[in-house]
């Protein structure tokens, strides 16, 4: 075997120099296709959106967004009723979620026995697996008639005459309503929010928690001062996933909200959300401004999650920026 | 260096008895006694497992937060024993401070790493804090730095900063004793020789026990050197007796080098 001459080793060095380089510009090239097709899929479903929904907004202009009536007889619609239950049902299932979720996600990473960690966490993955249609026929045909029998009259004798949040718990106990529709969400939504918290608690170094505790702080004084602030950001982002998936929410609610297109205010009356609104209407709806107008609420679900996500992003910044980092 | 009598049962700030220590079914320590002096700088050292990390963290109880973790035998601090389950594991911590190997501040500003621990303990006003605050971090030979940052958080110092105000943080709840484990192992050679330094100076007030990788540094800071191995306290003297006529030829051999 003779030695290859030095001028056939370089040109063997270019040319995998060169196949280097083609390697890496088709990779480089093919993920920032796939990159761009996320961005062109949200900029398609905006403008899609706007389109279909082009007569409805011609129609109502901006007053679509607080007129409470839906009317399909008199084409006449406005979203208030719907996006006062998406958000009213939403942040009533986060009140509930985030001090249960948080309260789980302590449990498991700070006092839990060792054998019970696994088992636990497993049984809240799972729940977080379940269709939500699964917690519709649920909630509709098991919880709701043991709430309008066992809860709601208590609560109604408790808190009915209170001044001022009286109203939210008078009329008939019927099971389904708004707070039903709450409740449930907040089952739904607790698997979410509490693994996300309980992956991001498991975040804080061991060496940072040793250190809390050997000032003297307890369990409690580690997780106030210590994991929290630490894990902050994934913590709010946790929350936000679970407002996220409980404004889309669908299935479930149509089936425990009660479906009345009217704003009560009470929480034990029926309402609607934006969600159920589209999914109990769009097989007939006629088209015109009937279809047009539910193209505008799935806009105005768009842009409400949009916001929240802007919100949310914008807290965490703030929140960084007053820490002096 | 002064010969220095060794730590009797009065001088002593902490007294270990028959100390056993499991890591489940490993055993960990065994059988280990040695008295901390009062007031002076104890050093632990030996090759990596020997031990002396597990030693340092039965004195407050750090190994409590592991499961499978426990001790058995007799820490006597007062005249108490600290591993009776009676003891309230968080008074002992507030008593006996603790420095780790790696600098970690808290995750808020640099006055708030330091009033956090004190404000656990004590009720005092915003000026008294203050003062405890500059006086802390005066201890640890930090003020001069931070002092027109204390809204800062403390995650914007350099490391060297980050593991002095670890310190401040540990002596500004007034403890009799501060742990140190390995504080230097992760910092340069000038904060190394700042912390030395600063063991120095703080042993007037504190009984200071530090566990290190660095035979230089016991040697240079310490009044008195454990040397353990696989578990066991093989030898344990006044520091310049360790190092000059070590009584064990496992400690000679670790000295100078042969092993470990």
């Amino acid at each position: 075997m003779s030695e290859p001459s030095a001028s056939a080793g370089i040109d063997l060095h270019a040319q995998q120099v060169r196949k280097f380089w083609l390697q890496d510009k088709i990779f480089h090239h093919a993920t920032q296709l796939f990159a761009f097709v996320v961005l062109a899929a949200l900029v398609g479903i905006l403008v899609s959106l706007t389109i279909e929904a082009w007569p409805s907004l011609k129609a109502f202009g901006p007053a679509f967004l607080w007129t409470n009536i839906w009317s399909v007889p008199d084409d006449e619609f406005g979203a208030l009723a719907a996006i006062y239950g998406t958000v009213v049902t939403s942040v009533l299932a986060l009140l509930i979620a985030v001090p249960i979720s948080f309260g789980i996600a302590l449990f498991l990473t700070e006092t839990c026995p060792v054998w019970l960690r696994r088992p636990l966490g497993t049984a809240i993955e799972l729940l977080a697996g379940i269709p939500s249609i699964v917690y519709g026929i649920w909630g509709l045909f098991v919880f709701a008639p043991l709430f309008a029998e066992y809860i709601q009259p208590p609560l109604q004798n408790l808190l009915g005459d209170v001044p001022v949040i009286g109203g939210w718990f008078s009329g008939p106990p019927i099971g389904v309503g708004i707070l039903t529709a709450s409740i449930v969400l907040s089952m739904m939504v607790i698997p979410f929010i509490a693994s996300v918290m309980r992956d991001v608690f498991e975040t804080v170094p061991d060496v940072l928690r040793e250190s809390a505790y050997a000032v003297g702080c307890t369990t409690w004084e580690v997780v106030r001062n210590v994991v929290l602030p630490y894990t902050r950001v994934g913590v709010i982002g946790g929350i936000m996933l679970g407002l996220g998936r409980a404004l889309g929410e669908t299935m479930a609610v149509t089936f425990v909200i009660g479906n009345a297109n009217r704003i009560n205010g009470s929480l034990f009356a029926p309402g609607t959300s934006i969600a159920s609104t589209l999914a109990n209407e769009f097989g007939e709806a006629d088209p015109g401004l009937h279809i047009a107008s539910l193209f505008e609420l799935g806009l105005v679900l768009f842009i409400i999650t949009f916001v929240v996500l802007a919100i949310s992003r914008w807290l965490i910044s703030r929140s960084m920026g007053s820490e002096g980092l | 260096m002064p010969d220095q009598a060794m730590p009797t049962g009065e001088n002593a700030a902490l007294q270990v008895r028959n100390l056993d220590f499991f890591y489940g079914d490993f055993k960990g320590l065994n059988n280990v006694n040695l008295d901390i002096a009062h007031k002076k700088v104890t050093a632990f050292i030996g090759p990596s497992g020997c031990g002396k990390s597990t030693l340092l963290r039965t004195f407050n109880r750090m190994y409590d937060l592991y499961p499978g973790q426990r001790a058995e035998g007799q820490i006597l601090f007062h005249g108490k024993n600290l591993l009776d389950k009676t003891q309230d594991v968080n008074l002992v911590r507030a008593k006996i401070g603790m420095v780790f190997q790696k600098p970690t501040p808290f995750p808020m500003t640099i006055y708030e790493n330091i009033a956090f621990g004190v404000r656990l303990y004590e009720r005092m006003s915003k000026s008294a804090m203050d003062d405890r605050v500059e006086w802390a971090l005066k201890k640890a030979a930090l003020w001069g730095e931070v002092k027109d940052k204390l809204q800062q958080n403390g995650l914007s110092l350099s490391g060297g900063q980050q593991q002095r105000l670890c310190i401040a943080r540990a002596v500004a709840v007034k403890p009799e004793i501060v742990l140190l484990d390995e504080p230097t192992s992760a910092l340069d050679p000038i904060s190394t020789a700042k912390i030395e330094e600063l063991i120095n100076e703080l042993k007037s007030d504190y009984t200071i026990a530090i566990v290190t990788h660095n035979m230089q540094q016991a040697a240079r800071i310490s009044d008195f050197t454990a040397f353990m191995y696989l578990g066991e306290l093989i030898e344990f003297n006044e520091t310049g007796t360790i190092f000059m006529r070590p009584g064990k030829k496992q400690t000679e051999d670790y000295i100078t080098g042969r092993f470990g």
